[in-house]
């Protein structure tokens, strides 16, 4: 922007800008700063999601105690679980992207809600898998039609529905508003899935973490399973910033920033 | 530390050491996808950017 030549200008000094909370929530919402502060980001996320993993899955396979009923069986739960958590946070976090997409047309909740997806799915895919895979020895079978089991491949279909309408959809800006309302639709599924072992008395186990009076669930147990869900924590917003990254590039490829830094970024470096 | 018995898992080797291959193969997975789509797009950039002068 050129700067004005008010002639008052020169000699009050301009009055600096108050920086408010709408002002910085304004500034992270131009792709431009998003995807500076992003790309400061995903490096710490990374960092910190490797030593929590690491940490984590040491503890939880070698150290935590075997389970008395399950045996060592039960070490899957460090994956299951918050995998399983992070399936229903993810589609949350979906549809408050979704909503501000709609209420404020803000662009980066759009591409944050579209790089979601595919990382939901995968949870939700891992939740199952590894759900079954405790299923076999446990319950004697890989799959029963339970409500948690049904409602969390409803879940899984939900977010092959999203990217299904999202590839579909030629134009970024109807795709994100189409992607909000299924997003916000879709929602109505997480307290199906959460409630799902109360509401309907089926095969699979009650909550163990999330009672309100005392986790039924040993400390040796339960400090390993809060790291691994830390970690994919920290996982899901590294990786959702380095897929939104993208989005942003390629929405933004005919914008001056984005040029620029084609021409600026040394060669072979991303 | 007696790693054969760490490794068969009290007898439920086959069904812990799958659950954590496949959340292995997943995190990787998606957290590669994006690094080389990036790449790929900041090389269409920069191939862009040298036409251009």
């Amino acid at each position: 922007m050129p700067e004005r030549r008010n002639p008052i200008n020169s000699i009050v000094a301009p009055r600096p800008e108050p920086l408010s909370v709408f002002a910085w929530f304004h500034n992270l919402g131009s792709p431009r700063n998003f995807y500076r502060i992003a790309r400061r980001l995903t490096p710490w996320l990374g960092g910190t999601t490797a030593l929590l993993l690491a940490l984590g899955c040491v503890w939880g396979l070698a150290y935590a105690p075997p389970d008395y009923q399950q045996g060592d069986s039960y070490r899957i739960i460090f994956v299951h679980v918050p995998a399983a958590w992070m399936s229903m946070f993810v589609w949350v976090f979906m549809a408050v992207a979704g909503l501000i997409t709609l209420v404020w047309r803000m662009k980066i909740a759009g591409a944050l809600m579209r790089a979601a997806a595919p990382l939901g799915a995968s949870f939700t895919f891992l939740a199952l898998v590894s759900g079954s895979l405790w299923g076999k020895p446990m319950w004697g079978t890989f799959w029963v039609w339970d409500a948690r089991l049904t409602s969390e491949l409803v879940l899984l279909f939900l977010y092959l529905g999203f990217m299904a309408l999202q590839s579909a959809i030629e134009e970024r800006g109807s795709a994100h508003r189409a992607g909000a309302v299924l997003a916000l639709v879709g929602l109505v599924n997480i307290p199906i899935i959460h409630y799902s072992v109360e509401w309907w008395n089926t095969l699979h186990q009650g909550p163990t973490v999330t009672q309100f009076d005392a986790p039924s669930i040993s400390l040796s147990m339960l400090l390993p399973l809060l790291i691994m869900a830390i970690a994919f924590m920290t996982y899901f917003a590294m990786a959702v910033l380095k897929r939104a990254r993208c989005e942003i590039l390629e929405a933004e490829a005919r914008s001056a920033w984005v040029r620029q830094l084609g021409a600026t970024a040394p060669r072979g470096d991303a | 530390m007696d790693w054969q018995a760490f490794f068969a898992m009290g007898g439920y080797a086959v069904y812990v050491w799958p659950s954590y291959g496949l959340a292995a193969v997943l995190l990787i997975a998606n957290a590669l996808i994006p690094h080389w789509r990036e790449r790929r797009l900041l090389h269409k950039l920069q191939a862009g950017a040298r036409e251009e002068t």
